[in-house]
């Protein structure tokens, strides 16, 4: 035990005096929680709605009128005729065309009925998909109205028409910050451990110090702790930091209890830096550990249900999800900060995630090899 | 209880691949002794030696360091030998005290052992003054001097030299073999690797090493007898120039 405690004064002094570490440590928290919440957002707004009017009635200005007024259009202009339009979207200047035929009016109040046709550019998935749903909605009110106006005294005979009311549950105004800062910080977490831990053995194979170490008699656990605990307290104060930010800057305050959040990140951090020590024991340049990590991170967060829904992946894809962390640290953090999960309610995460410590620090020492 | 020879070799061998980096050398070091181990770049020099240390497992053959097999009580060897590597190995960006502190603890050594030890080798190298600079910002003919001091801060009987003075001006490698006099004569048993010829000739026995077998070996003096000349330098580009691989 003598041991580990030169090992930690050494580690530490190396932090502290490393300003890089400290950056990545402070800065990068701050900013990836201040940033990125804001920007990473489902709700469409700004959709480009061109708008091919051949009817030019009063019926065809209400609506264009009324998609301008919802605020999530901005309607670049009037178009004559359908290619005009067009050539806007091949420009990725325009969404959406809508083009209205001409006797849209007439027929819709002789005739009962009109068309219009949609055409959405789907070059951005998501933008286009909402757009088309909002435009779709839109109408549908539109139309919804102009019966009510033209059937001005209820009969039998008319339309029931049934309405949803909708509620939602445990982030009642569906706020995506509410959603989205838990699972940044979850991502941010395993930057940081895994990142530095990862370069950190990998600097001294570089710099050549490892040898030295390994010419001593230290035990290889020793040294993996060592190397462990100052990671494993700098991740506990990113998550401060974060939860800090949350709280000040967008007001989340965890429905549960934060103890659960500290319990759940202190074994999570575990296996996240025994990640990296692995990745470490096997890079044998910070370039490599760097790419290695790069590329476990890039599957891990997107397989990790932060920006897609993991329910709607492919089965493979939601196998592959049970192999990774993340997932269960963000199911976690949405639980506990959302909905007041209780330590009991997330023992079956916990578990899982303390098996990925276990094994993934075993399997670091035993491929640390003092001797080549 | 002494051990005449504290290192012995016996046919020891290292084979990566097809590739035999040291094929079945045999000498035997006695206590107190300097024995220089040369030989060209890639002949096998460090390879050897970090078997010896126990960071590389031997294909075959036998070996002991302070009567230790290298085979199976590695980390006993650890405990007993210094060892200084051809790159500069210090922690950078700790002060020269840190140093000594990290190293003198994970050998073991007491809070006050590792004082009194550091103050002492503060006071051989006349580095009292720089003793909370951070090592990055010495010159390297001090932070040679400090690492071999480093590898000898707990008190090893033998200790293994990988190059140590590469890339240092004369007087520091004068001033540099005067500390390994010094420890040799207090009974530290030196396993030097060099390039310097000079150097060879402050050894007590010199080994030569040619394609990863030991080519010569034996006092300089004997040496520069047996190929009937004056220079060690003779001696040496004589037996390299057998040499048939190259790096």
């Amino acid at each position: 035990m003598r041991t580990i405690r030169f090992i930690l004064e050494k580690e530490f002094r190396q932090v502290f005096r490393d300003p890089a570490i400290l950056r990545m440590m402070f800065i990068m928290p701050i900013i990836q929680l201040v940033i990125l919440p804001l920007t990473a957002n489902y709700e469409v707004k700004n959709v480009q709605l061109a708008i091919v009017d051949h009817d030019k009635s009063t019926y065809t200005r209400q609506l264009i009128q009324k998609a301008a007024a919802t605020g999530y259009f901005i309607i670049p202009g009037s178009f004559e005729a359908y290619a005009d339009a067009m050539e806007l979207v091949e420009h990725d200047k325009a969404d959406i065309i809508l083009e209205i035929p001409a006797g849209f009016e007439r027929s819709l109040v002789k005739e009962d009925q009109a068309q219009v046709f949609m055409a959405v550019n789907a070059i951005n998935g998501a933008k286009a998909n909402i757009g088309a749903a909002y435009l779709n909605q839109l109408i549908r009110e539109f139309n919804q109205d102009i019966r009510l106006r033209w059937i001005q005294i209820p009969r039998s005979g008319m339309q029931p028409t049934i309405q949803t009311e909708q509620r939602f549950w445990f982030n009642m105004h569906m706020n995506y910050q509410q959603f989205m800062v838990p699972g940044i910080l979850v991502i941010l977490l395993t930057m940081v451990g895994a990142f530095l831990s990862a370069l950190n053995i990998v600097k001294e194979k570089e710099v050549g110090t490892i040898e030295q170490i390994n010419v001593t008699p230290i035990k290889k656990h020793h040294f993996i702790l060592g190397k462990l605990i100052p990671f494993w307290l700098m991740g506990l104060i990113v998550l401060t930091l974060g939860l800090t930010i949350a709280r000040l800057v967008y007001g989340i305050v965890p429905a549960g209890n934060i103890a659960v959040i500290y319990a759940f990140s202190a074994v999570y951090l575990l296996a996240v830096l025994g990640l990296g020590l692995l990745v470490s024991t096997f890079a044998q340049t910070q370039q490599q550990a760097m790419l290695i990590s790069f590329f476990l991170m890039m599957v891990f967060i997107l397989l990790g249900g932060l920006y897609t829904s993991i329910d709607s992946m492919p089965d493979w894809a939601q196998w592959l999800t049970k192999f990774n962390p993340v997932t269960y640290f963000i199911e976690v953090m949405r639980m506990v900060v959302l909905k007041g999960s209780r330590l009991q309610d997330i023992l079956p995460q916990l578990g899982k995630v303390a098996v990925f410590a276990v094994v993934l620090n075993a399997w670091a020492i035993f491929s640390y090899r003092k001797r080549a | 209880m002494e051990h005449k020879y504290t290192i012995t070799a016996d046919q020891l061998t290292k084979q990566f691949g097809d590739f035999i980096a040291v094929d079945h050398i045999s000498f035997a070091v006695q206590q107190g002794e300097i024995f220089g181990f040369l030989g060209a770049n890639g002949a096998g020099k460090t390879t050897a030696m970090r078997m010896l240390c126990g960071l590389s497992l031997p294909s075959s053959g036998k070996a002991t360091v302070a009567g230790y097999d290298v085979f199976t009580q590695t980390e006993q060897i650890k405990q007993s030998i210094g060892y200084m590597s051809q790159k500069f190995s210090l922690y950078e960006d700790l002060t020269v005290t840190e140093n000594m502190r990290f190293y003198g603890g994970i050998y073991g050594m007491r809070i006050a052992a590792i004082k009194d030890r550091a103050k002492e080798i503060l006071a051989q190298l006349h580095l009292q003054g720089e003793k909370d600079t951070l090592v990055k910002s010495l010159p390297l003919g001090w932070k040679q001097k400090l690492a071999f001091s480093v590898a000898m801060f707990h008190r090893p009987g033998i200790v293994f030299l990988d190059e140590p003075t590469g890339g240092v001006d004369p007087i520091t490698r004068r001033e540099f073999w005067e500390m390994i006099y010094a420890a040799a004569a207090a009974g530290t048993t030196i396993f030097v690797t060099t390039h310097y010829m000079d150097e060879a000739e402050y050894c007590n026995r010199v080994s030569i090493m040619v394609d990863g077998q030991i080519a010569a070996m034996d006092t300089p003096a004997g040496l520069k007898k047996q190929f009937a000349t004056d220079s060690m330098e003779t001696v040496f580009l004589q037996l390299a120039r057998k040499a048939v691989r190259t790096e």
